[in-house]
C-alpha cells in the first residue's frame, strides 16, 4: 500500500446562518485541489464542529460566516479546540467579515481570514502550506 | 489528534479514546507501518460487535435512515460506531464527504463515533481500509457498527463481506421489475427498505421487490428477506426496521451461522491484507529506482507486456523474501 497522505478539512456553517453557497464553493474547490472535505452544512454549533474534527482526525477547520456572529462563535470554537486538544488543527474563517475584526479573530486563534472576493488559488496554497501534513 | 507515541495508541483506543481511534484510522488510510503493529494488539479485542451494512443508490436516504438508527440504538444504551464511505475524485483524488451532515442528531453524543471515508479509488462500494476501521471501532467499544456504502449502482456488493446484516435501501421510481431481477446488489439484502414511501410509485416498488424475492427459492431454515416501507425524514417505519435488524441478528447467531460469518469476514480481510502488503512491498522496492517508469515504457514500446513484468517482479520477490528490483 503506498503512503497516501491527504489533507482532511471540515467545512461548516455555524449558528442560524443560512447562506451556504460560499461554503459549498470552498468545499468543492478544496476537493478539486485533492483534499478530503467533510461538509457539515448549516446550523451547526461549535461543539458539533469540534466533535466532527476529532472523529475525522481533521487537519483543517473552515467556517464560513455571513451573519455577523463571527466574533461570538469564533471565541466559542477556539475555546472548544483548546479544551479538546486540537491546537494542531488549522482554523480558518471566511465570508463577510469587517476588516477591523480580523486582528481580534486572529488573537482568538484563527490562523487566517479569507474575505468575500478572495481568489481561490491563494486559499488552496495557504492550506497546502500550513496544514499538518 | 496531537502526536501520540504508537505504543500508547493501542491502549488509548481500547479505552475508547475517540482522538486515538481517529488517529489510528488515519494511519491505516495512509498505509503507515506502525498502524499494523497497533492493529496486532487490538485485533484479539474485536469481532464481537453487531455490524449492519446500509447500501443502495445515491439519494435513496441511507444517511438519513442511519441518523434514525443511531437514535434508536442510543435509546437502548448501545454505543454506536458509524463508517460512511463516499467516492474520491478520479481526477484530483479529493473528495466531498457529505454523509455526516445528515447524522447530526447525535453530533455531541459521547456514545457515537462517526467517521467519513473517501473510497480513494477502491471499488466495491467501500474504501480499502473500511474493514480495518470497523475493527478499530469494535476495539473502541462500539456495540453496534453501522456501515454506509458509497451510493451504489448494481455491483457494489462488498458490504456483505464485512456486515452481518445488510439493508438495501431503494427509492420509488428507480426502474421496473427487470432492474429488480438482476444479479448483484438486488441479491444481497437481508432487509429491503423502500424509503420515501410517501412518494408516488412506492407501492409499486414494494410489490416489485416482493414479487422478485418470491421468485427465489430458499433452502430450509434460510433467512427470508424482509421488505419494509419507511419515510426517513418523518421517522416512519423505523421501529419496524430496528425489529427486523434485531430479528436477523438473532437468526445469524444461531447454530453454525455466526461462525460461518466470522470465517468469511476474516477471509475477506486476509485477502485484503495480502494484497495491500504485496502491493506495498513492490511499491517500496520500486520507489526511487525509476524501474516502474522503465517497465511502463517497455510495455508502451511493445518490448514487453504487463504479465511478463509482473512474473519477473514476483519471481525475484519470492526468491529473495524481500523486494530488490536491482536483481
Amino acid at each position: 500500500m503506498k503512503s497516501d497522505k491527504k489533507i482532511k478539512v471540515i467545512i461548516s456553517k455555524v449558528g442560524l446562518d443560512g447562506h451556504d453557497r460560499g461554503a459549498k464553493v470552498i468545499a468543492s474547490l478544496l476537493k478539486e485541489a485533492g483534499m478530503e472535505v467533510v461538509y457539515l452544512g448549516m446550523y451547526q454549533m461549535p461543539e458539533h464542529i469540534i466533535q466532527a474534527a476529532i472523529d475525522e482526525d481533521a487537519d483543517v477547520i473552515g467556517v464560513s460566516y455571513l451573519s455577523g456572529e463571527h466574533l461570538t462563535f469564533t471565541q466559542k470554537i477556539t475555546e472548544e479546540m483548546q479544551k479538546k486538544g486540537l491546537e494542531h488543527v488549522l482554523f480558518i474563517a471566511g465570508g463577510v467579515i469587517p476588516p477591523e475584526d480580523i486582528p481580534t479573530l486572529k488573537d482568538m486563534g484563527v490562523a487566517e481570514v479569507f474575505m468575500a472576493g478572495t481568489l481561490t488559488q491563494p486559499i488552496v496554497d495557504y492550506i497546502q502550506q500550513q496544514a499538518r501534513k | 489528534m496531537a502526536k501520540i507515541p504508537e505504543n500508547e495508541l493501542a491502549r488509548q483506543v481500547m479505552k475508547g479514546d475517540r482522538g486515538a481511534g481517529a488517529r489510528l484510522i488515519t494511519l491505516l488510510e495512509e498505509g503507515n507501518e506502525s498502524a499494523r503493529e497497533v492493529m496486532k494488539s487490538l485485533y484479539p479485542h474485536t469481532g464481537k460487535s453487531m455490524i449492519v451494512g446500509i447500501t443502495g443508490g445515491t439519494g435513496t436516504g441511507k444517511s438519513t435512515l442511519i441518523d434514525l438508527l443511531i437514535h434508536d440504538f442510543r435509546q437502548s444504551g448501545k454505543r454506536v460506531g458509524v463508517v460512511v464511505v463516499d467516492p474520491s475524485s478520479p481526477f484530483s483524488g479529493g473528495a466531498f464527504l457529505g454523509d455526516r451532515l445528515r447524522m447530526q442528531r447525535h453530533a455531541c453524543d459521547e456514545g457515537v463515533f462517526i467517521r467519513s471515508m473517501a473510497s480513494r479509488g477502491y471499488l466495491g462500494g467501500l474504501a480499502r481500509t473500511t474493514a480495518e476501521t470497523i475493527r478499530v471501532m469494535e476495539a473502541m467499544g462500539a456495540d453496534v457498527v453501522l456501515l454506509e456504502t458509497i451510493g451504489s449502482g448494481q455491483d457494489e456488493v462488498e458490504v456483505i463481506r464485512v456486515a452481518q446484516t445488510c439493508i438495501l435501501v431503494i427509492a420509488p421510481n428507480m426502474g421496473d421489475d427487470i432492474q429488480a431481477l438482476k444479479a448483484g446488489l438486488m441479491e444481497i439484502g437481508h432487509i429491503y427498505v423502500i424509503n420515501k414511501s410517501d412518494l408516488e410509485g412506492s407501492i409499486q416498488a414494494l410489490r416489485e421487490v416482493e414479487a422478485v424475492l418470491s421468485m427465489k427459492t430458499y433452502p430450509d431454515k434460510a433467512w427470508k428477506p424482509r421488505v419494509l416501507s419507511t419515510v426517513a425524514t418523518e421517522g416512519k417505519g423505523i421501529r419496524e426496521l430496528v425489529s427486523a435488524i434485531q430479528e436477523h441478528n438473532v437468526f445469524i447467531n444461531q447454530g453454525a451461522r455466526a461462525d460461518r460469518f466470522r470465517f468469511e469476514r476474516v477471509e475477506y480481510e486476509l485477502s485484503l491484507v495480502f494484497k495491500n502488503e504485496l502491493e506495498r512491498l513492490v511499491h517500496e522496492g520500486l520507489k526511487g529506482t525509476g524501474k516502474k517508469k522503465k517497465y511502463i515504457r517497455k510495455i508502451c514500446d511493445g518490448q514487453s507486456d504487463p504479465y511478463t513484468i509482473i512474473a519477473e517482479v514476483l519471481k525475484n520477490f519470492l526468491k529473495k523474501g524481500s523486494f530488490d528490483p536491482e536483481k
